[in-house]
């Protein structure tokens, strides 16, 4: 992922912590050519990346999909100033999850996205990562949407309560 | 709990003194308010007047002052807006942008929606979080002498740059500029970025 970010020179990567993202929030902290912007909300991030395309750069958002709920209304700016965006987000309460509480927000990120006017694209295989990531970004950059790369649990694993 | 001192600026005055010295910066307007103040000052290609995103106005401000650090950025925003994006200021903290300023036209109601008190007319300093949070300069301001000294650290102290314009809720006359989000979009990277803007 780090590899695909780098070649479609995104500058600016915020983040809120993710363990499924922790090893890129690593590589992105080690790159100068890119910024390292940890979050306190989701939201922030999206309204980060239309300050950062006014400004001339792109912008990616690393998230999980609990925090997907926190973006709609923000996420409705970048819908009508067709701002493009690129949201990785890690699944939670899905493929194997103990924390019950997880798993509304898990079910709801799907249509609460779409329903905002994101386009969603789901990888559910480790093989299939970085062709989808890089196909995310061309569709979000060349014509201005909000894309988001669903990553399975199935691929980050379940956390362990152990 | 300090005594709650009677707020005496003008919002429209305050606004358009403040971007009488604009120069090149890029302006970042918060929805409602301060979006009418800052297009009652003036239009100009290079204000994003935001007209949803509630909350977001301080983060566009720094993907912007980040994307073009050798440019003075400044956000100027409501005690409404800001209240809801109020981790955002933290973030501006771990950030440090040194071209950043976050000037918020505090009336300490929320005026758009039915004048209801703010948290700022309750106590909460929005610059003591500012400076909490690492903001280098941080201010609440009251009176027009006191305006005048902040101005120039608006555009010339290295930021990030935090102000509380304490003003009166007196309302001013709607100046609607354009609302259109690609149009608005548009033109500001035209401005900005030129030909490469539609790249």
């Amino acid at each position: 992922m780090h590899r695909v970010l780098s070649e479609q020179r995104v500058r600016q990567v915020s983040y809120v912590p993710d363990s499924g993202h922790a090893r890129l929030i690593n590589l992105v902290r080690a790159d100068r050519s890119m910024r390292a912007i940890p979050l306190t909300t989701e939201e922030e991030g999206v309204a980060l990346a239309v300050g950062a395309w006014l400004g001339g750069e792109k912008s990616v958002l690393l998230m999980q999909s609990s925090g997907a709920g926190n973006c709609i209304n923000m996420l409705g700016m970048v819908n009508e100033c067709r701002v493009p965006l690129l949201a990785l987000v890690t699944m939670r309460g899905h493929w194997g999850e103990f924390n019950p509480w997880q798993v509304p927000m898990s079910q709801a990120t799907v249509p609460s996205l779409e329903a905002i006017g994101v386009v969603v694209h789901k990888v559910e295989h480790a093989a299939e990562v970085e062709e989808t990531v890089a196909a995310a970004g061309r569709l979000a950059f060349n014509t201005c949407r909000a894309v988001a790369v669903l990553i399975s649990q199935r691929i980050v694993g379940a956390k362990q309560f152990k | 709990m300090a005594k709650h001192r009677k707020p005496t600026l003008d919002r429209r005055q305050v606004a358009a003194e403040i971007l009488k010295h604009r120069g090149d910066a890029l302006v970042v307007p918060g929805l409602g308010a301060p979006t009418w103040d800052t297009a009652a000052a003036g239009d100009h290609a290079l204000n994003f007047y935001t007209w949803g995103g509630m909350g977001g106005a301080a983060m566009i401000g720094l993907g912007l002052a980040l994307a073009q650090p050798k440019r003075r950025v400044l956000v100027i925003t409501g005690d409404g807006e800001l209240l809801m994006g109020l981790g955002s200021l933290a973030t501006l903290g771990v950030q440090q942008p040194r071209n950043l300023a976050v000037i918020v036209i505090d009336n300490e109601h929320y005026g758009e929606t039915g004048m209801q008190q703010t948290h700022t007319r309750l106590g909460v300093d929005l610059a003591g979080i500012a400076k909490a949070a690492g903001f280098r300069a941080s201010g609440t301001i009251y009176g027009g002498a006191q305006l005048k000294a902040w101005i120039p650290r608006f555009y010339r102290q290295p930021g990030p740059v935090f102000a509380d314009i304490k003003v009166t809720t007196q309302s001013a006359p709607l100046v609607l500029p354009i609302r259109e989000g690609p149009a608005l979009k548009n033109r500001f990277r035209e401005a900005l970025l030129g030909a490469k803007a539609f790249e």
